[in-house]
C-alpha cells in the first residue's frame, strides 16, 4: 500500500508534519524564545525599579551625593575584591587543572578532579562562615606582616585589621569559590590537548614540563582566559560570603587590610535590602543593575573567547 | 641538604647537551628531599615559636628549593625545572585542599552538637534562647526547591530538545549564547528580578514563597539547559533514524526513544541542577525573606529557608548568643549534608539507570 505512494511522494528533505510534531517543535520552540524574554526580562524589570533612582534629585539617594556617589564606591569594592579572587586563584586552578589532567596517578585522577569540584557545591554562606570564624582570625598576623613591611603600598598602608574580616581576606575567600570554575574549565582544555602533539614532544625527548609547555598552554590558552572570566564574573557577583566577612561600608578606597573597606554591590544589596523602604530599593536595584550589567558584560566577553575556540579546535 | 650529595655517583662533568644522560637521582630522593626540607622547616619555625602555617609555608618553600638545587646539580636544568614544575603543582593542589578539609572540618566540629531530633521537629517559633530548631526553614527549603524545579524542568528540558532536536541558525546560536550567559548571572541579581517583577504585578514590600521559586528558576533554568543539551547530544544518531525509518513520527521519536536512551543523563544533570540552587541564599533573602513559624504555603506571606535562617542565625543573634550560633552552624551542616546527598544521588542516578545496552 505504501509502496504505491512511493513514487509520487517527492524527494524533498522536509519531513511529514503532523498535528503532534507541530505542538512538540512548538513548546520546545516556544521555552527556548522564553529563556531569551527572561533573560530581555532580567534586564526590563530591574530598569524599571531603578528607574525611580535614576531620576531622582541626588539628595534623595542615601548618602546624599548622588547614584553616582552611591554606587561609585561599591563598583569599585566589587572589583577589587573579585581581582584579588582572579589573581589568587587563577595560577593556582592552572596549576591543579595540569596536576590533575598530567600529573596524579591515572587511577586517583578523577576522583581528585571529583574532589576539587566539591569545592563548587558548597553553599556560599557556608563560606562566609567559615571565612568569618577560621580564616580571618588566621590570617591577622599576615595582615599585620603586610603593613610592616609592605606598607609603602598604598594597597597595604593598613592599619592592619585586628578581626581580619578586610577585603585581602574576602578576595582569598572569593579565590577558592572560583578556583573550581577555573580549574574544571582548564582541565577540559588540556585533556582535549591533541595527543599527537604531546607524544611528539615527548618523542623528542621534551622532559614533562616541556612537553606541557609547548603543547598543552599554547593549546589551552584561550581555555585558561575563558575559565578565569568566568570565575571573575562569579567572584563578581558573590553575595553571602563578602556579606558575612567584610566589615565594609566606608567608602572609596584601596586599602586592602584595613577595617574600613568598601562594600561590594552584592553584598551591599544583601545587607541592606531586607530593612530598606522607598526610594532606598530602588536605589539598591539600581545598583544590582549595574552589577547585572558588568557581569553580564564580562560572561558575553567570556563565552566569545570559548566560542570563538571551540570554531576551530575540532573537538567533538 | 647537602648531605644527599653521596647520591650522585662518579662527580664528572654535568652533562649540558640535549641527549639525555644516565645520571638520574633515585626514585625516592625527590620525596626524601622534600620531607627533609620540611622538617628543616619544622626547624626554623620553632626557632621563632612553633606555628603550623609557618613551618608548612617555610617546609614547603625548602623542600622545593633543596629538590631543585640538587637535581640541579645532579640532572642538569631541565630535568630541575621539570622537577620543580612538579612540586609546584603538587603544592598547588595540596592548597587547594586545605580550605576544604578545613571548612569540612569545622561545620562539622560547630554542627554536631546540635544536630539533635529537635533541631528537625522544632520550629524557632517564641524561641528566644536554646533550643528551637529549623523545621520550618528545611520545608521551606524544601517547598520553594521543589517549587523552582516544577518551574524549570519543563522549560529547561523543552528548550535542551529544541537545541538539539529541532534548532537551526540565528536562534538556535542566539540560545545557546544566552543561556550560556545566562548561567553567570548573579544569584542576588535574580532575586532582585523576582522582586521587582512581583513587586510590579502585586505592589510594594510583598515577600512570597513563590518569589523565591522564580528567582531559584532563572539560576536553574540554564543549568538545566547546558546538562540536558549535553546528554541529548550522546544519544545516538542511529536510534532516531531506526525509529524514522519505521514511519514514526519526529515528537513520538524523541519522547518515545531519544528521553528514554537518556534518562540517565537527565536525571543526573537535573539532581545536580537542584543541588546548585538549594544552598542559594542571596534571592530568598531579597524574595523570602525569614519567619520563625511554620509557614508551608509559598502564596502567602514570607517563609523560612535553610540557608537564610542560617545566616540570620549568625549575623542577628539574640540574646542567648551561643544557641544561635550553634543552631547557624547545624544548618549549614545540614545545608552541606543536603548539597552532598544531592551529589551523590545524581550519582548513582547515572549508575543505575543508564542504558541497558552499550553506547
Amino acid at each position: 500500500m505504501t509502496a504505491t505512494k512511493a513514487p509520487t511522494e517527492p524527494p524533498s528533505p522536509r519531513t511529514v508534519r503532523r498535528p503532534g510534531d507541530r505542538i512538540f517543535s512548538g513548546a520546545a520552540r516556544g521555552s527556548g524564545i522564553f529563556i531569551l524574554l527572561v533573560l530581555a526580562g532580567v534586564a526590563a524589570f530591574l530598569i524599571s525599579e531603578a528607574l525611580p533612582a535614576l531620576t531622582a534629585p541626588s539628595d534623595e539617594i542615601p548618602g546624599g551625593e548622588g547614584l553616582a556617589g552611591y554606587v561609585g564606591p561599591l563598583i569599585l569594592g566589587t572589583l577589587l575584591g573579585a581581582l584579588i579572587a582572579l589573581i589568587v586563584a587563577t595560577p593556582l586552578a592552572v596549576a591543579i587543572a595540569l596536576y590533575i589532567t598530567y600529573y596524579a596517578p591515572r587511577r586517583i585522577a578523577a576522583t581528585m578532579g571529583y574532589v576539587i569540584d566539591l569545592l563548587a557545591a558548597i553553599p556560599s554562606v557556608v563560606y562566609g562562615f567559615w571565612g568569618l570564624a577560621v580564616l580571618a582570625p588566621q590570617l591577622v598576623p599576615f595582615h599585620t606582616w603586610l603593613a610592616d613591611t609592605l606598607g609603602f603600598i598604598p594597597f597595604f598602608a593598613g592599619p592592619a585589621s585586628t578581626s581580619g574580616r578586610t577585603m585581602l581576606t574576602v578576595g582569598i575567600v572569593l579565590a577558592v569559590m572560583i578556583l573550581p570554575i577555573i580549574s574544571a574549565i582548564s582541565r577540559e582544555v588540556f585533556s582535549q590537548a591533541p595527543a599527537l602533539h604531546r607524544e611528539a614532544a615527548l618523542a623528542l625527548g621534551a622532559t614533562r614540563w616541556e612537553m606541557i609547555k609547548m603543547a598543552v598552554l599554547p593549546y589551552g590558552k584561550s581555555g585558561i582566559i575563558a575559565g578565569a572570566m568566568l570565575g571573575l564574573g562569579r567572584a563578581l557577583g558573590e553575595t553571602m560570603a563578602v556579606a558575612i566577612i567584610l566589615s565594609g561600608g566606608a567608602g572609596a578606597t584601596v586599602n586592602l587590610i584595613s577595617n574600613s573597606n568598601p562594600s561590594t554591590i552584592a553584598s551591599n544589596i544583601a545587607l541592606s535590602f531586607p530593612e530598606a523602604t522607598g526610594i532606598d530599593v530602588n536605589t539598591l536595584i539600581a545598583s544590582g543593575l549595574a552589577l547585572f550589567l558588568i557581569t553580564l558584560a564580562v560572561n558575553m566577553l567570556a563565552r566569545w573567547v570559548v566560542n570563538r575556540r571551540a570554531d576551530f579546535s575540532g573537538a567533538n | 641538604m647537602s648531605t644527599e650529595t653521596p647520591l650522585a655517583p662518579a662527580p664528572s662533568r654535568p652533562n649540558p647537551g640535549p641527549v639525555h644522560t644516565q645520571r638520574r637521582l633515585p626514585r625516592f630522593a625527590a620525596t626524601g628531599l622534600f620531607v627533609g626540607g620540611l622538617a628543616v622547616g619544622a626547624l626554623l619555625s620553632a626557632l621563632t615559636g612553633f606555628s603550623l602555617v609557618l613551618t608548612v609555608v617555610y617546609g614547603v618553600v625548602l623542600g622545593t628549593l633543596a629538590v631543585y638545587v640538587v637535581s640541579r646539580a645532579v640532572e642538569g636544568r631541565r630535568k630541575a625545572t621539570d622537577r620543580l614544575v612538579t612540586s609546584l603543582v603538587t603544592t598547588a593542589f595540596l592548597i587547594a585542599m586545605v580550605p576544604l578539609l578545613s571548612l569540612v572540618y569545622t561545620v562539622l566540629d560547630n554542627g554536631l552538637p546540635r544536630l539533635d531530633g529537635a533541631f528537625f521537629t522544632n520550629s524557632m517559633y517564641r524561641v528566644v534562647g536554646e533550643g528551637g530548631g529549623a523545621y520550618h526553614a528545611i520545608l521551606g527549603t524544601v517547598i520553594i526547591t521543589a517549587l523552582a524545579t516544577i518551574i524549570s524542568v519543563p522549560i529547561g528540558l523543552l528548550t535542551a530538545i529544541y537545541l538539539v532536536e529541532y534548532g537551526t541558525g540565528r536562534l538556535k546560536k542566539a540560545i545557546t549564547f544566552f543561556v550560556d550567559v545566562m548561567t553567570g548571572i548573579p544569584s542576588i541579581v535574580a532575586g532582585l528580578f523576582s522582586f521587582a517583577l512581583f513587586t510590579l504585578v502585586f505592589g510594594n514590600s510583598v515577600r512570597l514563597g513563590i518569589m523565591g521559586a522564580v528567582a531559584l528558576s532563572v539560576l536553574m533554568i540554564p543549568v538545566v539547559v547546558r546538562s540536558c543539551e549535553e546528554v541529548l547530544k550522546l544519544v545516538p544518531n542511529e536510534l532516531r533514524e531506526a525509529s524514522y525509518a519505521l514511519g514514526i513520527p519526529k515528537w513520538r521519536t524523541v519522547v518515545k526513544v531519544v528521553l528514554p536512551t537518556a534518562i540517565a543523563g537527565l536525571g543526573t544533570g537535573i539532581t545536580l541542577s537542584v543541588a546548585r540552587v538549594v544552598g542559594e541564599t542571596a534571592p530568598l533573602l531579597v524574595t523570602v525573606g525569614l519567619i520563625t513559624g511554620t509557614n508551608l504555603n509559598p502564596f502567602d506571606g514570607r517563609m523560612a529557608t535553610l540557608p537564610v535562617f542560617a545566616y540570620f542565625q549568625l549575623t542577628q543573634p539574640g540574646t542567648a548568643t551561643q544557641a544561635f550560633i550553634d543552631r547557624a552552624w547545624t544548618a549549614a551542616l545540614v545545608l552541606i549534608i543536603l548539597v552532598m546527598a544531592l551529589n551523590v544521588v545524581a550519582r548513582l542516578i547515572s549508575r543505575f539507570f543508564a542504558p541497558k545496552t552499550g553506547r
